[in-house]
């Protein structure tokens, strides 16, 4: 079991509004992964401004030493966001330069992604979700099936510009599937199944797939039970596998699209009693764009 | 005497489900549900539950006699394994509905998602609009009907449970196959529609049910 919740603003007016009501989805999946969370957020200028690059890494070394200038360093528990006015691809250079053995859970010029293990709610805290801004963004709650509790098996598994996926249920063909894109050169950071689908997302897109192609690809590439929220720079897809065994609903109106795994994390969202509810059917893809 | 009110804005489903489980008035009235799981669950009295709003998981689980009312959607299993009374959900179901019940009836007002009916043991489940795919699986007894459309798989290693279908059907199950609508066909389904207060006309229903060549051995399936 995990929980998922995603939430994508089409009303710029609700986008200071984001981590308040990100948060409150949250909190009602935390009986679902009680574990670990991790969290996505996309445009907020404050963590990442305009024409900057931000990484998110895990382990940073306390004597982190980027050299670039004018780095912005947050620290959000076992998270390290770094931001700079350069292109993505320099400030990951810096970082692995100046702390080879950090993880990289998280680059973009809208994305900053935050893991860490412990209570949903109190790393909620740790990650100022409440304060938030921006158009999209994601949590996973995460009760651990196939690798260790740690923060770098914490969801969302974000390996290309601005992508995350986030997984409830367990891919049965993942080593295969993990030796076929390493053959290819493809580097994996953990054990975990999911990340799998994470890096073959990404392959599809950096062949200049769309994501309702990628992830139908994925449907067709991967075995096990699934519900995947996908996201990237321009938006938000959703698919289960052909059984559905594992939760989500949609809900939607003029003002935003959500998903989650169960009702209750969509109740109290402005405008729900309004909003068109279903339930994603198997195989099929659910894509949005902004 | 006035229906009694639980607000689950200040009171918890324990709270509600302990009142209901010992009932010192005969309807039940419950405010913002806001998809909490397993609200009104192992109820066995024959008290009257309004719940207003959306409800989670199990919702009305295991009713034994009681009449329960959701004014708007249900998450998965609603009414699974109820003995008798009847559930009615006004808006759609999520999946398992009615899965394993004994007795009782449980209507949908609107659509029910994936696995409706599944292991179904003597329910009636009639559902308004449609139905997912994969439903009615292994259902061994009791009726499920269908004012519109059923998913894939319907009725997979059916056994002795009839099914009633207005609209299309995706795909039939193993060993599900479609049956002639006789005289008493006709008159239960007239019946099961009337008390699940629906006004079609019976005559727009096709019938499906078990082959039984799968729960039945023959001499060229032993090995």
């Amino acid at each position: 079991m995990c929980g998922i919740v995603g939430l994508h603003l089409r009303d710029p007016e609700l986008y200071p509004r984001l981590g308040p009501l990100l948060n409150g989805m949250l909190s009602q999946v935390v009986e679902r992964g009680p574990d670990s969370a991790g969290v996505a957020v996309y445009g907020d200028r404050r963590r990442c401004p305009e024409g900057y690059a931000a990484v998110s890494v895990l382990d940073a070394p306390d004597d982190l030493d980027v050299a670039l200038p004018d780095v912005l360093v947050t620290s959000a528990g076992d998270t390290t966001v770094l931001a700079a006015h350069v292109a993505p691809d320099v400030l990951l250079d810096a970082i692995r330069a100046a702390a080879p053995d950090a993880v990289i859970v998280g680059t973009g010029t809208e994305l900053t992604v935050y893991k860490g293990t412990g209570h949903p709610c109190a790393l909620a805290e740790t990650y100022d979700l409440a304060n938030a801004q921006g158009w999209q963004g994601l949590a996973h709650t995460r009760m651990a099936t196939e690798s260790a509790v740690i923060a770098a098996g914490c969801h969302p598994f974000s390996v290309g510009l601005d992508q995350c996926l986030v997984h409830n249920g367990s891919f049965a063909n993942h080593a295969t599937i993990r030796r076929e894109l390493q053959a290819e050169g493809v580097r994996f950071d953990s054990d975990n199944d999911s990340e799998v689908g994470a890096r073959y997302v990404a392959a599809r897109l950096a062949e200049g797939e769309d994501l309702e192609k990628a992830l139908r690809g994925l449907c067709e590439r991967f075995d096990g039970f699934y519900t995947l929220l996908v996201t990237n720079g321009n938006g938000f897809a959703v698919v289960r596998d052909a059984i559905a065994c594992k939760p989500a609903i949609i809900a939607e109106t003029d003002a935003w699209v959500a998903m989650a795994s169960e009702f209750r994390a969509l109740a109290d969202l402005p405008g729900i009693d309004a909003a068109r509810i279903y339930e994603p059917e198997p195989e099929k893809v659910y894509a949005w764009e902004r | 005497m006035g229906a009694l009110r639980t607000d689950l804005a200040v009171s918890t489903v324990r709270e509600l489900n302990a009142a209901l489980h010992a009932p010192t008035a005969s309807a039940y009235e419950v405010l913002h549900p806001q998809g909490a799981h397993s609200i009104a669950a192992g109820v066995h009295d024959t008290v009257a539950v309004d719940i207003h709003g959306h409800v989670g998981y199990y919702c009305a689980g295991m009713n034994d006699g009681a009449t329960i009312t959701v004014h708007g959607n249900a998450g998965t299993g609603v009414a699974e394994n109820m003995m008798s009374g009847q559930v009615r959900v006004r808006g759609d179901a999520s999946q398992s509905a009615g899965a394993t019940g004994h007795g009782g009836l449980l209507v949908i007002e609107g659509s029910a998602s994936m696995r409706c009916g599944i292991s179904m043991k003597g329910v009636d489940i009639v559902v308004g609009a449609d139905i997912g795919p994969m439903s009615a699986f292994m259902a061994q007894a009791g009726r499920l009907v269908v004012g519109g459309d059923a998913g894939d798989g319907l009725g997979d290693s059916i056994y002795e449970a009839r099914i009633y279908v207005r609209g299309k059907v995706g795909s039939l199950g193993s060993d599900c196959i479609e049956k002639p609508m006789r005289d008493e066909h006709v008159a239960e389904l007239a019946e099961l529609l009337a008390a699940a207060g629906f006004d079609h006309d019976p005559g727009e229903f096709r019938r499906y049910g078990s082959a039984r060549a799968l729960y039945h051995f023959a001499a060229d399936n032993s090995y």
